[in-house]
């Protein structure tokens, strides 16, 4: 008997690619529907007349909300980002252990769970006019310094006056600039730290036998690794910030004094759903906002892309230099 | 030695003062509750609370502003989104780790493209679109959208890359499991700690959201509990202090207990950089 004839008979090899596509179905089938028609639509609706970006850009109040959304974002964040990383700094410290490190990552990360709604509420009522929590401790403060200074009678009762933090245009832009500081400067600390633990310990090990200070260590090893990651959060906190809706809408009716508080994503929202209907308006503004966060999440994406690629480099080198061990 | 003894009791002023910042809100808004819109009116600062809560409440259900109503359409709202989300978005990073398919990498390559960008910028066409089909008061539609979240896909895949052996899956498949049931019986058991984690934050993101809920429920009796807080900000409540801050402490009741519970498992999720609102 020929041997071939004992080849078993082949096997028909199942291929499983059918199942990436079908698992991935559900999802692709939602995205679609839910995401990109509606993200057409938009665009249908804003360019059924060019005439609506126009306007849209010509639009004072439009082009005061995308300065504001700027400015309240730009408040918020550097004072965020440098107490962020003075916390990231003392609690990654090796020579100098801080105690309570858990309680107060969950104390400072706190205000950011709880509700927006909620907090813009909380905070019109705690900077209420006349009385308030804060106009109280407003008073007595001058109430105090008033008596310090030798005041009394009329003419300490004349400079004790409550503040209405809801008329001035900039006091409305720096509390909402506050409410979302409050808010972000926990998360973004700890993203910080869990940056800096991620960096190979064994440059902090040199820098210490070569006897660099806290400070040289901080500035010339930690913030050098951390550009990645800081960028990252420049950037997703930029966007965040440009969506920003909840605080503004609820802490002051209308936009604010002077429309001080009035952002793109509560423009949008007053032209399209408070009554006035301009659909085609707030569809032109969107796709604006559309564009400019299209750009800024491009840059992640590019960001995160050559982050998995310079991994997968640094592996290859690795491997070409073991091999090469090997063989010498 | 002394220096360095000073700057660390600095830090923990610092640190001391940033607490009692993050909790002295909530105090005054607690405590406020229990007091008498009197009481606040004469002094806005206690910190002791009163006897007054049941007054405030009867005055607060009284008028537009449901507790119950509200808690329970964002009850079904986020269960449902978090269910959706974290059960199609592991099936989703499933299919991008265990199968080898033609479109893989460009489909993966969409997701991290799509991750970042916000639903709210192209709400005009998801009202339109909603309205026209007959679905705006219709939970569904915060609901069905959590099945596609790029975000949770991609913090699944990255969890699962080095978790899930594949060499598993393979002995499933000889042992005459289908692949469906070896990714229920198989595979999510393996990623119940990332799953547990990406819930705990759909679930708080769902129930926080505000602008398309807004947008989308007109219904009294569809409002979900940020669109129930809102409504503190008309006139009608524009006097009553008392009940104003017994609202807020009861819509973020259920978040203080989640939080407090859960708080170790929060703050190391927030550390794996897998929540951004």
């Amino acid at each position: 008997m020929p041997l071939y004839q004992e080849k078993k008979p082949k096997i028909k090899s199942v291929s499983y690619a059918k199942y990436g596509y079908l698992f991935s179905l559900p999802f692709i089938i939602i995205f679609l529907i839910f995401m990109l028609y509606p993200t057409v639509f938009t665009a249908v609706i804003g360019f059924t007349d060019f005439e609506n970006f126009a306007s849209i850009i010509a639009n004072k109040t439009f082009r005061a909300s995308l300065v504001n959304t700027i400015v309240i974002w730009v408040m918020n964040f550097i004072p965020q980002i440098g107490l962020a990383l003075l916390l990231t700094a003392w609690f990654t410290n090796r020579s100098r252990k801080i105690r309570g490190q858990g309680a107060f990552k969950v104390l400072f990360y706190l205000p950011n769970i709880i509700t927006a709604a909620t907090v813009a509420i909380l905070y019109a009522s705690i900077f209420a006019y006349p009385v308030g929590p804060v106009n109280s401790i407003l008073q007595s403060c001058q109430n105090f310094f008033g008596k310090l200074i030798g005041l009394a009678g009329p003419e300490l009762a004349a400079t004790i006056k409550p503040f209405d933090f809801s008329t001035s245009p900039w006091a409305a832009k720096i509390v909402v600039a506050f409410i979302q500081f409050w808010q972000w400067y926990g998360y973004t600390t700890i993203i910080l730290i869990s940056g800096v633990l991620g960096i190979n310990p064994e440059l902090f090990e040199a820098a210490e036998i070569d006897g660099a200070s806290p400070r040289q260590t901080f500035f010339q090893i930690t913030l050098p690794c951390m550009r990645t990651i800081l960028i990252f959060t420049l950037i997703t906190s930029l966007i965040g910030g440009l969506n920003m809706f909840d605080i503004p809408k609820l802490y002051i009716w209308n936009g604010g004094p002077a429309n001080a508080t009035m952002t793109t994503s509560v423009f949008i929202y007053a032209q399209a759903f408070s009554g006035s209907y301009l659909y085609n308006k707030a569809a032109a503004a969107s796709m604006i906002m559309f564009v400019i966060i299209a750009i800024l999440s491009g840059f992640t994406f590019f960001l995160m892309r050559d982050r998995s690629e310079l991994k997968a480099k640094r592996a290859m080198k690795r491997m070409e230099k073991l091999s090469k061990g090997a063989e010498a | 030695m002394r220096n360095r003894r000073k700057a660390r009791a600095g830090i923990y002023v610092v640190c001391i003062i940033l607490a009692v910042l993050s909790i002295l809100p909530f105090w005054i808004m607690i405590v406020n509750a229990t007091r008498s819109t009197v009481q606040i009116q004469s002094h806005a600062i206690s910190l002791i609370p009163s006897t007054h809560i049941l007054e405030n409440f009867k005055v607060l259900t009284g008028k537009t502003f449901k507790p119950v109503t509200g808690f329970m359409n964002s009850l079904v709202i986020a269960t449902g989104a978090t269910i959706c989300s974290i059960y199609f978005s592991t099936l989703t990073a499933y299919s991008l780790v265990a199968y080898e398919w033609k479109m893989r990498q460009p489909f993966f390559t969409m997701i991290l493209a799509v991750m970042m960008i916000p639903t709210q910028v192209v709400s005009i066409g998801f009202y339109q679109f909603m309205y026209r089909v007959g679905m705006t008061n219709n939970l569904l539609a915060l609901i069905l959208p959590a099945i596609a979240a790029p975000m949770t896909v991609f913090f699944m895949r990255q969890y699962m890359l080095p978790s899930l052996n594949l060499d598993i899956v393979a002995s499933a498949r000889i042992d005459g499991a289908g692949e469906f049931r070896t990714f229920n019986s198989i595979v999510l058991p393996i990623m119940k700690p990332a799953m547990a984690t990406q819930a705990i934050f759909t679930y708080v993101t769902t129930w926080n959201a505000l602008f398309l809920p807004m947008v989308l429920l007109t219904r009294k009796e569809n409002y979900t509990m940020p669109i129930m807080v809102s409504l503190l900000k008309g006139d009608i409540y524009r006097t009553e202090y008392g009940a104003v801050y017994l609202a807020l402490t009861l819509s973020v009741l259920p978040l203080f207990v989640v939080y407090f519970l859960l708080s170790k498992y929060i703050i190391a999720g927030v550390a794996l950089g897998s929540f951004k609102e």
